[in-house]
């Protein structure tokens, strides 16, 4: 399915603007997660500036779609897109990592638009779950007796991530209640801290499991905005499944010089920060 | 030797899971936001009820305890007011982290109910007695952790717990216990009860050996030892007003409880008296041993939890003076 062309133009200017920001929060925070977050950084842009409903003038909206980024080491990409979005100001970057920061190294809900303080991995496919069951209770029914949820949860696994136990608990619960309105989207960058997911443990057939456990799951290419939107819409449409998206990405996505590296967390040189700038004009 | 709110001799006794759950079974009924959660464990009252009348408003997780806190999380985040329900054993040993970073670390309103709390699980063994939980819990910043003793106390804390705004972990003891208080007790979270007035020492009990403690406090009293008799039913806050008085006021401490008293009460009140009021002090509890199988009196003698070992510690506690 084909987007509108301005739409598509829109959301690759702004994960273009995301990873910018990303990178001026790790230079100035001085260390940060480079590979994980760009790998990332266009199904944010897709969430948060086109398919969510969230108000950022009112961050507390009960009825607001609900983003939980579970490998929450990824966080600059995510403060970036809140920044960009207008719940903060961008001046918080230069304090990013620093005593007594808003930006803390892992995303934590004391900032305005993050619904999730991680940095204990497999834990954040559960909380969305929570958020997820949340929104059914006590909500108005269909004609065929499904909850209307009030809002949607979405949350972003890692690949490596899946490696813990939990993810897997959760991933049997959410299916065993039929919660519709939670969407899994994995960030399958191929890599983890140490190595390529495969050599560390290998999680493969990836689609295959959510499938067996009873998701309805699709494959695409994270990199791809009509992909990740058409994949989004059908989340949407069919009911009584939890939705797996198994994003296809590259880590470090954006800058050409670190692609298919694995920055994972790591300093930037001189020389590498003006390979991200000039790459990301 | 004055005694406050307490029966005149053991009542009725009654497990602490199915006392929580009277509880449990008027606070769903008035509030709509509340959501029980097991992970694979007995309904109670409130569950059955709930099945029945609400069951969009209760999940099994199965026997999956890290799921079953963060999920509780999560639902807490979405404005509900969950109550989980597991063993002790799994939630803080299997669900630690989760405990810590997904409910404690935002302050998140989740309810965690440490079912087969301490060490009187009879027949369990070592597996599954929880020895840690005081230790390991007391430690996690914005959590409050709760020991009622009795029926009465355990209702009340149900109530409070459910008030409060923010993580409460509640420690219910598996076996019936006797009932100790009239529905006089007033409950406050963070203020220990005098449940003995007493001016020669004083124990501190929490949770289900405060029914021993009070009869030690008997036995003591025969001997013409007056006993003050301090109900910790809040492990954190500690009251620790009430313990530095107790110190000043009688000079001499006995902590009781059935855990480790490595980090447990006893490690509690050490840590409070040592920087303030150092009095001679005696630790009632589980000194660096796992469990094993046995019936509660076989497991009380066995571990030196009596009223007769309370009693004696005491009296050591004194010589020290």
């Amino acid at each position: 399915m084909a987007y509108d062309e301005k739409l598509i133009k829109k959301l690759e200017e702004k994960a273009k603007i995301l990873r910018r920001d990303a990178i001026e929060m790790i230079r100035a925070g001085e260390s940060g997660w480079v590979g994980g977050s760009f790998s990332q950084a266009d199904i944010i842009a897709a969430l948060v500036f086109h398919h969510m409903r969230h108000d950022p003038k009112n961050p507390h909206w009960e009825e607001r779609d609900r983003l939980v980024v579970s490998k929450a080491h990824c966080c600059e990409t995510v403060y970036a897109a809140l920044a960009e979005a207008g719940y903060f100001s961008k001046k918080e970057y230069q304090l990013y990592g620093k005593l007594g920061a808003l930006l803390q190294a892992h995303t934590e809900r004391k900032v305005p638009g993050v619904e999730y303080s991680g940095g204990s991995l497999g834990q954040g496919l559960s909380f969305a779950l929570g958020e997820a069951l949340a929104a059914r209770i006590g909500a108005p029914r269909d004609s065929s007796g499904r909850p209307v949820p009030r809002y949607r949860a979405f949350c972003i696994v890692g690949d490596g991530e899946s490696d813990e136990g939990q993810v897997w608990e959760a991933v049997m619960a959410a299916a065993h209640y039929q919660v519709d309105n939670l969407i899994a989207i994995v960030d399958h960058n191929k890599f983890q801290s140490s190595g390529t997911v495969e050599e560390r443990i290998n999680i493969m057939p990836l689609a295959e499991k959510w499938r067996a456990f009873g998701w309805d799951t699709t494959e695409i290419n994270g990199h791809d905005f009509n992909e990740i939107l058409s994949a989004l819409e059908r989340a949407d449409q069919v009911k009584g499944k939890p939705h797996a998206i198994i994003a296809h990405t590259t880590k470090c996505k954006g800058v050409p010089s670190f692609e298919h590296k694995n920055l994972h967390f790591c300093k930037l040189s001189d020389e590498m920060y003006a390979q991200a700038i000039e790459a990301l004009k | 030797m004055k005694r406050s709110y307490v029966m005149e001799s053991p009542g009725e006794a009654k497990a602490m899971y199915q006392a929580y759950h009277e509880a449990m079974l008027e606070l769903v009924k008035k509030d709509g936001n509340i959501v029980l959660l097991y992970g694979d464990f007995p309904r109670g009252a409130a569950g059955e009820f709930m099945e029945k009348e609400c069951p969009d408003r209760i999940y099994d997780v199965g026997i999956a305890e890290a799921n079953l806190i963060t999920t509780a999380a999560g639902l807490a985040a979405g404005g509900k007011l969950p109550f989980t329900h597991c063993h002790s054993i799994f939630a803080v040993g299997r669900a630690y982290n989760q405990i810590r970073q997904n409910v404690a670390f935002d302050k998140l309103n989740v309810k965690i109910v440490l079912c087969n709390s301490g060490m009187l699980w009879p027949f369990m063994g070592g597996s599954h007695q929880i020895i840690e939980e005081i230790a390991a819990l007391r430690v996690i910043p914005n959590l409050v952790l709760i020991s009622p003793a009795d029926q009465v106390e355990t209702r009340k804390a149900t109530r409070a717990a459910a008030e409060f705004p923010g993580p409460v972990a509640l420690r219910l003891a598996n076996p019936p216990v006797p009932t100790i208080y009239t529905e006089q007790l007033p409950y406050e979270l963070g203020k220990a009860v005098t449940v003995v007035d007493g001016e020669d020492a004083t124990i501190i009990a929490t949770g289900i050996m405060l029914a021993d403690s009070l009869t030690a406090t008997e036995l003591l009293a025969k001997e013409g030892i007056k006993a003050r008799l301090l109900d910790m039913h809040t492990l954190k806050p500690l009251d620790e007003a009430a313990v530095l008085k107790a110190a000043k006021e009688t000079g001499a401490l006995v902590t009781v409880e059935d855990s480790s008293i490595i980090g447990g009460l006893g490690g509690a009140v050490a840590e409070v008296i040592a920087e303030n009021s150092p009095v001679p002090l005696r630790r009632v509890g589980i000194r660096d041993r796992f469990g094993q199988s046995g019936t509660v009196d076989d497991l009380k003698k066995e571990y030196g939890l009596t009223a007769q070992d309370i009693a004696q510690a005491v009296k050591e506690a004194l010589k020290k003076k």
